[in-house]
Parts: structure tokens; C-alpha cells; sequence
């Protein structure tokens, strides 16, 4: 129930109230995804005001650390990115973890796109202030900016013992070796889907996309990591390798050619989804979370499959940004989280990539049935097929964004 | 109605003059003191904002700095650069925004007149139609636009009817077309359209109507001669509110339209959030505002209904 909320960059406004209306009814999912398009909207508007100009100086300097005397932590997460209770009301892990630690833990849902919450916090963080919030959870490529921008604080690796249990895979990424300012929250793939109805030979490659039998049905993804990654892993590019511009381009020429010959329908966020549902497409480059809440919830109609030549992996990442005057509470925050045990019990509730050693095993007694989910915990064999897309330096990332929001009409 | 009216009165073709200077003094400083939270609060959400934009619109990236880092100079390039890379996307808004103005006219001014003009010494019936104009505001226009993406899915029957009669061919679709953009657009703006002129017709004396006829008028003719005239009020001002909105709109491009659609607004959107491109951005804002602020104003004086501005 919650993957498809992840991660759709296009406008926070129309995902959240995309999200009202496909719940269908008004829960707390409907309520908070409204208020959270209205923040984005604020955000937008604040943004607007101030010019959205952040301060130019030197790095900004952490704040001290009041942990000892408040006994408090704040976390901002993405909506439905935590086990939740309905019944209840409450989230069971970060209960127990209150209960356990002493340290009161508020959960807020306030992170609705990468981009949009970045240019939120951005000028407090230029200045080293206090965002309200402890930990932030953002992915791969932002997380890169944040460490960069020196906008988080160095972990201490003595107050998370846990964090031992970080898959190996993701121990060493190219934006923070050895991970002393981030850790791992959740993973998830991009890849290909597509209705098995329609399509029932199924698609092996992104090749398969631009068969003329799908001209104007197919729907690519507005995240230029995902979309032009998995087109130059269908080039045989390693996009986790040293790649260029030429690479880069090549791939993108592709891009345009499907959009302007109208075989691409429409380059989306997340909401490629209701789009499989209401049959305007019948293929897409999507996620693997958003394939498996569709046919949970509309009829297993839809198959999901990282590409022959590889699909893409992303993740969200734990950080404490460089105003939290309560880094000790945060990491044990974090810490807790990385035994295994209450590791699983998030993975049953959030159905994504569980980034702790033993989770697996853990799961054996929470639902034996998501054992085997590769979505979840996917084995060697998935995972080598699976790249991170390389970090791009500050230059190439405003190049190549420019490049790829000017060929998707933008 | 009484939401309704204020839309259509414009300043100068109501009634409301001023008492005269009969008051003297203190009505005058107090009528100021009253004026003061209103100016307070254009300073401060409307001129500030207006000036951050154009300065912003005028900054330079930091040498060597990170992405989003913009310092204070005067970059006149910037207006250059965004208006050589993004007049297709501007030109396209006001297309859209035109045609979709035209058709909420075309459409708006019957439903009007039939509420305000045939409906007249009917309070209920015309109570009730109005709500029907209005209600559609009771819910989110977004809402209401996605549901017009699920009606014109490729699945619905719409398409299969349209496709039956040979409307469309036979793999045609509607979402994700200009045709679906334009169609949102006059669809969330209509009632922008209607309610000013019906605003204008709900004060149109019979008696003139009759006149015409009198003079040997036929229907056509007193309907341009009269009728319009004595609307054009509402007529200006019910295409300022749809025209100005509409072109600078641009959720129903994202829901209705697809990548060959891309409005101004998407543009603003992604130069801002996506590359932070702040003064690209602020530019591209600034030419909006100017470009409509000109359009408007050279169709006001046209029309010769300058007191509205």
C-alpha cells in the first residue's frame, strides 16, 4: 500500500490528491496526502518569495548536541514509508522504540519529492539552523547533493552498533564510502511492466518498449535516473561505471525519438500507475513497489521485471541534517532500526528492498510468504542485475537535467 | 448571489458611487485607516514577491559553486536565453489559454442567458441553475480533472463511442492530446466565464429588448445591437478571468496532456524544482506577467471598457 506513493517527482500537489482519489475513500491517507500538496504548494510559494537563493559561504558548522537533556527526535519519511497501524493509529516500531529508549520519537510524513523538499530546507541548512527535523530520508542522488553541500553531520559509528547489518552491497556507495553520513532506509528497482492481458509475449528488454504493436501506450519515467539509465543499460552501458556524455546522449536521442514519434504517450511520475489501471498504458519503465500494490489491490493483471540487460536500483537514506541539536537520539533512532527483527516487521508493512542483514530470516516468523519475494529480499542473482546509477558531479547533473527536461518537453 | 454579483461589478459599471464629499474629514482618514490591512498585506505577499522576482530573475550562478547557488548581478542574458529556449511552450499557453477562452464564451454566454434573462421572476429556478454552475467549485478542480482523464481513457466509452462513429480512427485516443488540455481548460474556467455575464444580463432592461423589436430589429439583430452591448461588461471581465488563469495554468496540461503539450507554467515548475535554475525560473515568471499585463491591456482598450482596469 505504499510503494506507488514513493516516489513521483512530477508535481507534489497532483500526486498528493492523486493519492486521495485512488484510496477512494477519506482515510488518513486522502487527509495527509492533501495536506501534504498543500505544503508542497506553500513550499512552492516560499520558495518563490525568498527567490530560493541559499547563502554562498563555507560549509556550515553542526550544532551541538543536546541529546543528553531532551529526550526527543524528529523524523521527516515519505508518506506510507513506515509500518502503520490502522486500527490503532500508531506505528508499532517507533512505539517500541519510544517505549525502550526513553526518547520520544515524532514521526512526520513531510517528504512528497526529493527536489521539492530540498528547496524547502535548503536555506535553513546553507546557514547551519535547525530544520525541525533530526533525520531526513532522502534518495541516492539527493543524498549525494546533501553530503556534498556539507548539509548533514558525520555519524557515530560507536552509537550504531546495528548498522553492521547494512546489506554489503550498500556499504560502499560512490556518494559516502564507508557511510559516515548516511545510511540505507529502503531500496527499490526500476525496471519494466507492463498488462498481462494486452501484452501477454511480455517485454524482456527496454528494446521491447518501442515495438509498433504498443505506439502511443507506452510510459516512461519522469526520474532521468530510472528512464535514461535503463536505456543505456539497454545500450550496454554499465551506468554505475565511468560513462560519459557521449553515453549519456546516446541514450537520451533515444528518449526523443520515442516521444517525438508519439510512441512514448507521456513521460510521468508516479502516476504511470493509474495509467496501467485505467488501460491508457499498457507497458511502462516503473518501480517494482507500485507493480506489486496494483495487482494487491486492482487483480494480478500486471508483471514486473528488471530488463535482460539490468535494471536500476535506488535508495532512500537516513541523514541527520547539520542543525539537529539531538544527533545521539537520532542514531540510536537509527540503530534501532537495524536489527533485524524490527527491520522486517517495516519490510511486511512497506513491501520494498529491506537493506538489513537478517531481516530475511526474521521474516520467517512475521509472514513466511514474503520470504521469497525478490522484491524484498532479493537474492545475488537479482541483485547483480540490478545498477546504482553513478554520482554526477554538481556540473553534469545540471547538464544532463537540463538536456533531459528539455527533451521530455519541459 | 451576492458572491455573484460582486464578480460582475466592476468598478464603474455598478451603481456604487461614492457618497460625495459630504462627510468631510474624518470619513475621509478613517476610510484610509480602513484601507491599511489591505495595503499591508499587498506589500507584503505582492510587492516584495514582485521585486525578489525580478532580482532573482537578474542573478548569476556562483563560479564554481554547487547546484541551486545563484549570487546578486545583473544577468540580462537570462531573459534572452529562456525566451530563445521556451517561446514554443509560451506561445502554446496562450493558444490553449485563447482557445479555451473562446470556447467558455461560446459556451458561458447561452447558459447566462438563459439563467439570468429566461429564467428571470423564477428566483428558484434561477437559485438552482446558478448552484449548478457553481457547485462544481465544491469539490478540486485537480479531483475533477482526473476524473476527466478516467472519462476519456483510452478504455472509456467515450473513445469506443467516438471510435464507432468514426470521430476518431481507430487506435485515436483523447488524454494525452492538446485537444484534452484545451478541453480541461474551458471545462475548470467556464464558470469564470458565466458568472460575470450573467452578472451583466441579470440587469438587461427587457424594455430594450423590446425597443429593438419595435424598430423592426429582428432577433439576430437586437441580440448584437442590444443585448451584447449592454453585456460586454460582464463579457470583459468574464474572459480576463478565464484568459489569465488558463494561461498560465498548467495542472490540466500534466493530467490531460503529455509531453508535446508542455505549458509555460510546467516550464516554471521544472526550471525551479528540477534543475534549480532559480533565475531561469524568476525570467521566465517575469515575461508571464508582462506578456499578459500587454495582451490585456490591448484588449481592453479595444473593447473600450478601460474602466475595468
Amino acid at each position: 500500500m505504499t510503494q506507488r506513493d514513493r516516489r513521483p517527482p512530477t508535481d507534489p500537489i497532483i500526486r498528493a490528491l492523486q493519492r486521495a482519489q485512488r484510496s477512494g475513500v477519506v482515510s488518513r491517507r486522502s487527509v495527509l496526502a492533501g495536506g501534504a500538496g498543500i505544503a508542497g504548494m506553500g513550499a512552492l510559494l516560499a520558495a518563490c518569495g525568498t527567490g530560493g537563493t541559499p547563502g554562498t559561504g563555507g560549509a556550515p558548522t553542526p550544532a551541538q548536541d543536546r541529546s543528553q537533556d531532551e529526550k526527543v527526535v524528529s523524523w521527516a519519511n515519505w508518506t506510507l514509508y513506515l509500518d502503520y497501524d490502522d486500527v490503532t493509529q500508531r506505528y508499532p516500531t517507533l512505539e517500541a522504540f519510544s517505549e525502550t529508549s526513553g526518547i520520544r520519537a515524532t514521526y512526520s510524513e513531510d517528504i512528497e519529492d526529493n527536489d521539492a523538499y530540498f528547496g524547502k530546507i535548503q536555506g535553513q541548512l546553507a546557514n547551519g539552523q535547525d530544520i525541525g527535523q533530526d533525520i531526513v530520508t532522502l534518495t541516492d542522488w539527493m543524498a549525494a547533493r546533501m553530503i556534498r553541500l556539507g548539509y548533514t553531520q558525520e555519524l557515530d559509528k560507536g552509537n550504531l552498533p546495528h548498522a553492521a547489518n547494512l546489506l554489503e552491497s550498500l556499504q560502499d556507495v560512490s556518494f559516502d564510502p564507508g557511510r559516515s553520513h548516511s545510511l540505507t532506509w529502503q531500496s527499490g528497482f526500476g525496471g519494466l511492466a507492463w498488462n498481462k492481458q494486452a501484452v501477454p509475449g511480455g517485454l524482456r528488454t527496454v528494446s521491447d518498449l518501442w515495438d509498433p504493436s504498443l505506439a502511443g501506450r507506452v510510459e516512461v519515467l519522469s526520474e532521468m535516473r530510472d528512464t535514461v539509465g535503463l536505456i543505456m543499460l539497454d545500450q550496454g552501458v554499465d551506468v554505475a561505471g565511468e560513462w560519459g556524455d557521449d553515453e549519456f546522449f546516446r541514450a537520451l536521442e533515444v528518449l526523443d525519438e520515442q516521444i517525438s514519434s508519439g510512441q512514448i504517450r507521456q513521460v510521468k511520475g508516479n502516476s504511470y500507475a493509474e495509467d496501467l489501471v485505467s488501460g491508457d498504458a499498457l507497458a511502462v519503465i516503473g518501480w517494482s513497489g507500485d507493480i506489486t500494490v496494483l495487482n494487491f489491490e486492482n487483480g494480478e493483471n500486471w508483471e514486473f521485471v528488471l530488463p535482460e540487460a539490468g535494471g536500476t536500483l535506488w535508495s532512500d537514506n537516513l541523514m541527520i541534517p547539520i542543525g539537529s541539536p539531538h544527533k545521539a537520539n537520532a542514531e540510536a533512532l537509527m540503530d534501532y532500526y537495524y536489527q533485524p527483527e524490527v527491520a522486517a516487521e517495516v519490510a511486511a508493512y512497506v513491501n520494498y528492498i529491506c537493506p538489513v542483514e537478517g531481516a530475511r530470516e526474521a521474516m520467517e516468523a512475521i509472514d513466511p510468504e514474503l520470504v521469497d519475494n525478490q522484491l524484498i529480499f532479493p537474492d545475488d542473482e537479482t541483485l547483480s542485475r540490478s545498477h546504482v546509477f553513478r554520482a554526477l558531479s554538481p556540473e553534469e547533473e545540471t547538464r544532463y537535467n537540463n538536456e533531459f527536461q528539455s527533451v521530455i518537453g519541459n | 448571489m451576492t458572491i455573484v454579483s460582486a464578480i460582475g461589478h466592476g468598478p464603474g459599471n455598478g451603481p456604487a458611487s461614492p457618497p460625495p464629499a459630504a462627510q468631510g474629514r474624518r470619513g475621509r482618514s478613517g476610510a484610509y485607516l480602513l484601507l491599511l490591512p489591505g495595503m499591508a498585506y499587498l506589500t507584503l505577499f505582492f510587492v516584495f514577491p514582485v521585486v525578489a522576482l525580478l532580482l532573482t530573475s537578474l542573478y548569476a550562478p556562483v563560479p564554481g559553486g554547487d547546484i541551486g547557488q545563484y549570487q546578486p548581478a545583473f544577468e540580462w542574458r537570462n531573459y534572452v536565453v529562456a525566451l530563445s529556449s521556451y517561446w514554443p511552450q509560451m506561445l502554446r499557453s496562450f493558444l490553449y489559454a485563447l482557445t479555451a477562452t473562446v470556447a467558455a464564451f461560446l459556451i458561458g454566454y447561452p447558459m447566462a442567458y438563459v439563467i439570468a434573462v429566461r429564467a428571470r421572476g423564477r428566483p428558484f429556478l434561477q437559485g438552482m441553475l446558478l448552484v449548478l454552475v457553481i457547485a462544481p467549485f465544491f469539490t478540486s478542480f485537480i479531483l475533477r480533472t482526473i476524473a476527466w482523464k478516467q472519462i476519456l481513457a483510452d478504455e472509456s466509452f467515450v473513445v469506443a463511442a467516438l471510435r464507432a462513429v468514426q470521430l476518431l480512427p481507430p487506435d485515436g485516443r483523447l488524454t494525452a492530446t492538446g485537444f484534452a488540455v484545451v478541453c480541461g481548460l474551458t471545462y475548470n474556467f467556464l464558470p469564470f466565464m458565466t458568472l460575470p455575464i450573467y452578472a451583466s444580463l441579470e440587469r438587461l432592461d427587457p424594455r430594450l429588448v423590446e425597443a429593438g423589436g419595435d424598430l423592426y430589429a429582428g432577433a439576430p439583430t437586437t441580440f448584437l445591437r442590444v443585448t451584447l452591448p449592454l453585456s460586454m461588461p460582464g463579457v470583459v471581465s468574464g474572459t480576463l478571468l478565464t484568459f489569465i488563469p488558463a494561461s498560465g495554468d498548467y495542472v490540466n496540461s500534466v493530467l490531460l496532456g503529455n509531453n508535446t503539450t508542455t505549458m509555460i507554467g510546467q516550464v516554471i515548475d521544472s526550471r525551479f524544482f528540477k534543475v534549480a535554475d532559480y533565475p531561469s525560473a524568476a525570467a521566465l515568471s517575469v515575461v508571464l506577467m508582462a506578456a499578459i499585463l500587454l495582451l490585456v491591456s490591448a484588449y481592453v482598450r479595444r473593447s473600450g471598457t478601460e474602466e475595468l482596469l
